[in-house]
């Protein structure tokens, strides 16, 4: 029964915390990307989960050779932390693991603005960064 | 109730972040003497420089290459050894000035300025029969400076 009351009161200090500093801005982030989306894409319907860990894991093709996917330096788990080539460890990119990820405009921008360059050799589309974030706050 | 857990959970959060990240405690205005042969070099002082040269690999030292290489770098950072490493203009500039102000003394070569640390004259000296291939194969990267010089980041190569 104690250690049920331990686990229960964990469990609302994860709740309270996260929601205390990070759902706010995620989610305002997301809605500006959907709007971004619906504007891109008509068909638009909604981000998707499912679509962000497949384009997180692949490899994609028209950037540098040297990180043809996302999981070049964060790895397949996104739970897990990564490794940059030159060595330095990478928190980790889910958001169960790391609440303040995606809570920070600025921050978000400047990744996308590389790491697509990198990656894919284009910007990233509002559909991909949405997507993309949708998969890993639910990590 | 709930600031209370709010709060606790945002200092364990903060405790374990001190915990994987002791460098952030790191007084940065130790400078090591610049004799001649001397491995010790000032570390990176400058927080925009430790922050944006850092979030991918260690700060690298200024003195560790010519102010005209430095300037290639960061002439070029959307091409940055690889990968896509942009930066807005202003912070181009300042990060540039506080690494060519700081920068070693270059060499007489009238070519190209090397732009990998790595390739300037004195690396290869120090390094050549230093380190076996497999010892390399470990370290992974030549940009990994601590994966052997604990110190690196205080601007300690003695070791």
């Amino acid at each position: 029964m104690r250690s049920l009351l331990i686990v229960g009161g964990l469990a609302a200090a994860l709740v309270t915390g996260t929601a205390a500093w990070a759902a706010g801005p995620r989610d305002d982030i997301l809605a500006a990307l959907a709007a971004q989306a619906k504007a891109e894409q008509p068909a638009f319907t909604g981000f998707d989960a499912a679509r962000g860990k497949t384009f997180f894991q692949s490899a994609h093709s028209g950037g540098k050779p040297d990180t043809p996917s996302c999981t070049t330096c964060h790895g397949m788990d996104p739970r897990q932390p990564g490794q940059t080539r030159a060595g330095k460890s990478i928190e980790p990119m889910a958001v169960s693991q790391q609440p303040t990820r995606f809570t920070d405009q600025e921050k978000i921008d400047k990744w996308f603005e590389r790491n697509c360059s990198s990656v894919l050799g284009r910007a990233c589309t509002a559909v991909e960064k949405g997507d993309f974030i949708t998969y890993l706050s639910q990590q | 109730m709930s600031f209370f857990r709010s709060f606790t959970f945002a200092s364990l959060l903060m405790a374990g972040t001190g915990l994987l990240f002791p460098a952030a405690s790191f007084a940065g205005d130790h400078h090591g003497s610049r004799g001649d042969d001397d491995d010790r070099v000032p570390p990176v002082t400058d927080p925009l420089t430790r922050q944006e040269c850092g979030a991918c690999h260690m700060p690298f030292p200024a003195a560790l290459m010519p102010a005209a290489s430095w300037q290639a770098v960061m002439g070029d950072l959307s091409n940055h050894f690889g990968e896509d490493a942009s930066l807005p203009p202003a912070k181009v500039t300042a990060i540039t000035d506080y690494l060519t102000r700081n920068a070693g003394r270059g060499s007489l070569s009238t070519g190209a300025p090397l732009t990998r640390i790595s390739e300037q004259g004195w690396w290869v000296r120090e390094h050549r029969n230093e380190v076996s291939p497999r010892q390399w194969e470990q370290v992974g990267s030549k940009a990994n400076c601590k994966a052997c010089h604990k110190g690196a980041e205080q601007g300690d190569f003695e070791r």
